[in-house]
């Protein structure tokens, strides 16, 4: 086991006030699995994966990376932000090398091998105002992966690109887990997407957050969204997701 | 996506042909106004509608300049009102910026130092000139020390703003990567809060500049202060107005040269830059 999630309860507010938003969750992931969680806006996902990154703290239960306890958020859990994040004041490069010495020519190669691998040759110089969004959250994913992290936390990183640069996006992640076996968590709101990427997908249902269900995606890479086993999946995942409403639905006729 | 593409051409060579009907460049839009003015002013001058006490022509003035200027006289007295201001900055803009720093980083010494510094700060600085003449003399400490207390405040102000303005989020990033107390002040903080820092040194900059000219009026035995007041009990007005355009370039030169500092510093910012 590699990555080992467990809350049993995560709220927000104090006593009066207060909103349980996660709750009895557990999350166990091999090495190298692509874990997908889908869920409807505000059930959670974000929650979820800052409490995985070590971000936030206030919750009860227990986040293990190589049975290590996960307190501080830090360089071995990777964490891409829904919004790049990049810092305006450095260029392409060092934005990815941040903290670490580009003068340094070990570091300056692999800062230049990872800019080759998310395809911004030519753009070492270059700063984040002048980088389009796709390729601005190129450079965090860089960024996160000189690191070198056992997990990699992806908080709906491509939300908000258009569909050409995510479905380009997509493949540059897969090609990056692929060759460098890192073991990826996504939080996404598209269906298309968590079966696109996972290897496992977990579905979260709202108030309060609990997972709904979980499935492997057993198909080979890589995938192809017209074809009929990705649509069967699609459709299973489909249900699932009528089931929840039905389930809030029904909730929510009692108060 | 052709039509397009033509539109856009012709737009191109609507904009240069309108271009070439206009053909003053813009710098030297600038020009026209103080040229009338100056050709008027001698004019005036010359014809004798305008005595020579009061308002001299441009062309004695030039003349005085060039006096000034070839005997020595003004490069001296340049070389030490430059040597106050610039002491006068360097130690009150030096101060606002460490202040700032200390009250920036630290909700403490926000709290503890704060309130008594915003306090001295609603006192108009040029209204304590009396009292550090009292103090420290009309030497060089009390000048320098006025200049300082001016260039004091708006460092610290903006660079404690800057500091605080810095994005929280860009502090998760931080913590994510695992940075060092040294490289979130060096790499996250300090850059941040550099636009604001830099407003901070113009300003000081233009008050420190006031706070000599004050300073030298009030009384000095040297500096381009004291040329002023020297000629003004002899009547040469001219050497007069020589003192208050060297005042004028000077204070221009230096808020000049901060900007182009900021343009180097900040050029990774592309924020809006007006219209033509
Ligand atoms: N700092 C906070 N204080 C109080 N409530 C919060 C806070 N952060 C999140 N919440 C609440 O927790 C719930 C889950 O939020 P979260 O951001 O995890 O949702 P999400 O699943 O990521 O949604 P989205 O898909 O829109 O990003 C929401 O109802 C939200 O109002
Ligand atoms: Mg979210």
């Amino acid at each position: 086991m590699v990555v080992s999630i467990q809350v049993a309860e995560k709220a927000f507010g104090s006593n009066g006030k207060r909103a349980v938003v996660l709750e009895d969750i557990r999350l166990d992931i091999e090495r190298g699995e692509f874990l997908t969680i889908i869920g409807p806006s505000g059930c959670g996902k974000s929650t979820l994966l800052k409490i995985a990154a070590g971000l936030d703290t206030s919750y009860s239960g227990s986040v293990t990376v190589h049975d290590r306890k996960v307190t501080k958020p830090g360089i071995s859990q990777g964490f891409i932000f829904q919004e790049h994040r990049l810092f305006p004041w450095m260029t392409v490069e060092q934005n990815i090398a941040a903290d670490l010495n580009l003068r340094d020519p070990g570091v300056k190669a692999k800062v230049q091998e990872l800019i080759d691998i998310v395809r911004l040759t030519g753009n070492e110089k270059v700063y984040p105002a002048e980088l389009s969004g796709g390729m601005s959250q190129r450079v965090a994913i860089a960024r996160a992966l000189l690191r070198e992290p056992e997990v990699l936390l992806l908080d709906e990183p491509f939300g908000a690109l258009d569909a050409f640069t995510r479905k380009h996006l997509q493949d540059v992640l897969v090609d990056i887990w692929q060759r460098k076996k890192i073991t990826m968590i996504l939080v996404t709101h598209d269906i298309d997407e968590s079966i696109y990427l996972g290897t496992q997908l977990a579905i979260l249902r709202a108030k309060p957050g609990r997972i709904q269900k979980w499935m492997p995606v057993g198909l080979p890479f890589p995938r192809n969204r017209t074809s009929l086993s990705f649509q069967h999946i699609r459709q299973k995942v489909l249900e699932e997701f009528e089931k929840t409403e039905q389930s809030v639905y029904t909730e929510g006729a009692g108060i | 996506m052709k039509t397009a593409a033509y539109v856009g051409l012709s737009g191109k060579e609507k904009a240069a042909k309108v271009k070439k009907t206009r053909t003053i460049p813009p710098w030297l839009k600038g020009f026209v106004v103080p040229v009338i003015i100056l050709a008027l002013w001698q004019y005036a001058g010359s014809a004798g509608l305008i005595s020579e006490t009061v308002l001299p022509t441009p062309l004695a003035i030039l003349a005085s300049f060039y006096e000034l200027a070839v005997s020595g006289e003004l490069a001296d007295n340049m070389k030490i009102s430059i040597a106050r201001a610039a002491g006068g900055f360097l130690l009150g803009g030096g101060l606002g910026l460490l202040f700032g720093i200390l009250v920036g980083f630290s909700k403490k010494t926000e709290s503890y130092l704060d309130p008594s510094l915003q306090m001295l700060r609603t006192v108009p600085h040029l209204a304590v000139t009396p009292l550090f003449i009292l103090w420290f003399g009309f030497d060089e400490l009390s000048k320098v020390l006025l200049i300082a207390l001016g260039a004091f405040f708006p460092i610290y102000i903006n660079t404690f703003l800057g500091i605080r303005g810095v994005d929280a989020k860009l502090f998760d990033v931080a913590r994510v990567l695992e940075f060092s107390w040294r490289h979130q002040i060096t790499r996250l903080i300090l850059p941040a809060a550099l636009p604001n820092i830099l407003l901070g040194v113009r300003l000081s900059l233009g008050i420190a500049w006031l706070g000599l000219v004050v300073a030298e009026l009030m009384g000095s035995s040297a500096g381009v202060g004291y040329m002023i007041m020297d000629a003004r009990q002899f009547s040469q007005t001219e050497k007069v107005f020589v003192g208050i355009i060297i005042f004028a370039v000077v204070g221009k030169l230096t808020d000049s040269f901060v900007r182009l500092l900021e343009r180097k510093l900040l050029k990774w910012r592309s924020s809006f830059q007006g219209t033509n």
